[in-house]
């Protein structure tokens, strides 16, 4: 298994819940300090040199318009990361092309970053949450039919070498496609999407990329990773090594599990601060219809239950924090693992709101020494 | 005269339709606003009294399915374009309800070959004010309860308790919220060059506006549409927010039968 260190960049300084009711979409810049950002910046680049130094690799991801999430542009931050940095893995996930007006500056950004890293890029391609539909201003219906267009076209412009080619597509138009550079790695960079729902997931595995699921627990993340196997075993493809599997969990390893619970807390940052109103949570068409007329009801599906009054022991049980001692955290891992018939990739959300740096880089150490070699064995 | 009333399917051009259908003499046509079609609604039955009512379910509304080819209100104009054709209606009145009232202006810019009048409730679709004006509110970005103050007089009327309501009745409610979204995304309940081809549309034509319409309103929105299209007349219907036909139905079906006799002679 590889470990990926992955901090949100977040803006925690924030006023007191009660004088905002959105975080995501609306919450006014005027909220924010630049000065500090800067600081905030470098930091968490310099979290992630860290993280190469020890061993990890390097997981970025991209919002808009919100105070948990400083990179509006993934591309931008991994410029940095892939000038600073000499070895890690360098993963995007991901790039939210179905909310992109050009999918052919996708293209050429990660062409550009895969170059400068010579050839250490992970492309990641993601649908986006449901609050980056204002935020781009992107209709939320029909999406996916949209995301695959743009996943396709940007394929091409990768693959192509022999002059421009012509693209007059259901929804992007581009006559003259021939980018500069063109990827390091041959034919392109590896590809990620993430996958919420087994649909989707068939969809990745039938193409074979590697497959990202996000605090999805027990349940959730085994419907998705079925579903891929399905899928391929259906089609008589070949079937998938645990590289194609990857879970994103928030991970904090301490030297007890007290120390681990109280980096847990602090992480858990992430889950408190999500205040989002429902016309942002629910643009009509993002989530199926069933599930819309669910929610109608009164349904909250049980892991969004926990999204909305997380605490640690739920949060735990369910697999979407792992926490404490090493052993303990590594038995975590391993209960998530042997669950869902293994994945090849841990995705360790460590730093979040109010864990400061020292915390931080602990939390690492820690991972990396003492849980890291059982995880590294798993093949 | 018993009225008699069907729900039918049509297939226009390999696109599938839920018909409502109901009354008789000649033809109605009532396309359905963001709010989709209630097939129980008074104002149907009334309005059946003075002639034969259609009322399809767009795309992806009620139950008619979505259709691939079918995602602009311009495809929604050339369908009910040719369903007219396709059904040699003629002398039909053309009535549309804010959203539906966008595809009814869409339509009778393109032909008024078949239509004998235009009827437009609170129409949507046209763009008055600079590019930072919000003609519109954003009904995609407000609270619900917000939106529904803003488009109903008596936002309870509107409310609804999903307990009481069956799978299929909270199915047509998302699934008219999802081709609102569809169809309305962006541009933002508007096509930018419709405004200046309303000079086409040559049928008499009569825009009805509720008084308390705090969605879009009758002194400005109302006034622009009516200035926009030679000969039309604005009225205003009181206690009646931006649906009138669901808060007033009788005054604003006396409104269309006013509108229908003046035609007459």
């Amino acid at each position: 298994m590889r470990a990926w260190f992955f901090s949100e960049n977040a803006y925690h300084l924030l006023p007191d819940k009660s004088e905002y009711d959105s975080i995501r979409v609306k919450l006014p810049n005027r909220y924010y300090d630049p000065k500090i950002g800067a600081d905030l910046y470098h930091r968490f680049i310099d979290e992630w040199q860290i993280a190469e130094d020890l061993g990890l690799e390097i997981m970025v991801n991209e919002h808009h318009q919100t105070a948990t999430n400083l990179n509006p542009s993934a591309a931008v931050v991994m410029g940095a990361l892939a000038r600073d940095t000499r070895k890690a893995r360098l993963l995007i996930l991901g790039n939210p092309i179905a909310n992109r007006r050009e999918p052919v500056r996708v293209a050429e950004e990660m062409a550009m970053v895969d170059v400068y890293s010579r050839g250490r890029l992970e492309c990641g391609f993601v649908r986006g949450v449901p609050y980056e539909i204002s935020a781009g201003n992107h209709r939320p219906t029909r999406m996916q039919e949209r995301f695959w267009e743009a996943h396709d076209l940007i394929v091409k412009a990768w693959t192509s070498h022999d002059g421009p080619f012509n693209w007059e597509g259901k929804y992007f138009h581009h006559r003259q496609v021939n980018i500069w550079p063109r990827p390091y790695q041959e034919p392109h960079p590896p590809i990620w999407i993430t996958a919420l729902s087994p649909s989707n997931a068939g969809d990745v595995g039938e193409r074979g990329y590697v497959v990202a699921c996000f605090l999805t627990g027990f349940e959730g993340t085994q419907a998705v990773f079925g579903a891929y196997r399905a899928r391929r075993a259906e089609l008589k493809l070949s079937t998938p090594p645990l590289d194609r599997f990857a879970y994103a969990a928030l991970v904090y390893v301490g030297e007890t599990d007290e120390e681990g619970y109280a980096g847990a807390k602090k992480l858990m940052w992430y889950l408190e601060s999500n205040k989002v109103p429902p016309q942002f949570t629910s643009p009509p068409g993002y989530h199926p219809t069933a599930s819309t007329v669910n929610t109608m009801k009164g349904a909250v599906p049980g892991i969004f239950k926990m999204f909305q009054n997380p605490a640690l022991g739920p949060l735990m049980e369910n697999g979407l924090v792992f926490a404490g001692n090493p052993d303990s955290v590594y038995r975590q891992i391993m209960k998530m693992y042997d669950h869902v018939g293994g994945f090849g990739h841990l995705l360790i959300m460590g730093q979040a709101g109010f864990l400061d740096h020292d915390e931080t880089v602990k939390g690492m150490q820690m991972f990396v020494r003492e849980v890291y070699p059982r995880l590294k064995e798993l093949r | 005269m018993a009225s008699t009333t069907h729900q039918a399917w049509l297939t226009v051009n390999n696109v599938r339709l839920e018909v409502l259908g109901r009354g008789q003499g000649r033809p109605i046509v009532w396309l359905h606003g963001e709010d989709g079609l209630d097939p129980s609604a008074p104002f149907l039955e009334m309005l059946a009294a003075h002639g034969q009512v259609l009322a399809p379910s767009h795309p992806g509304f009620g139950h008619s399915p979505d259709a691939s080819s079918v995602d602009t209100v311009d495809d929604l104009a050339y369908l009910y374009l040719d369903l007219l054709a396709e059904g040699n209606l003629r002398d039909a009145v053309l009535i549309g309800s804010s959203l539906g009232g966008w595809i009814a202006a869409e339509m009778a810019v393109r032909s008024t070959e078949r239509l004998r009048g235009l009827v437009l409730v609170a129409p949507l679709g046209i763009k008055i004010g600079d590019r930072e004006s919000r003609d519109i509110p954003d009904i995609f970005a407000l609270p619900p309860a917000e939106v529904l103050r803003l488009q109903y007089r008596d936002p309870e009327r509107a409310a609804f308790d999903p307990s009481k309501l069956s799978d299929d009745q909270l199915t047509v409610i998302a699934r008219n919220r999802e081709a609102t979204a569809l169809y309305a995304w962006e541009p933002y309940f508007h096509n930018p060059k419709l405004r200046q081809r309303l000079h086409r549309i040559k049928v008499p034509t009569l825009l009805l506006w509720g008084v308390d319409d705090r969605f879009v309103s009758a002194a400005n929105y109302g006034a622009a549409y009516r200035d926009s299209i030679p000969g039309a007349r604005l009225e205003t219907i009181d206690r009646a927010g931006h649906f009138p036909h669901l808060e007033q139905p009788e005054a604003l079906v006396e409104k269309v039968q006013a509108f229908l006799g003046d035609r007459r002679g």
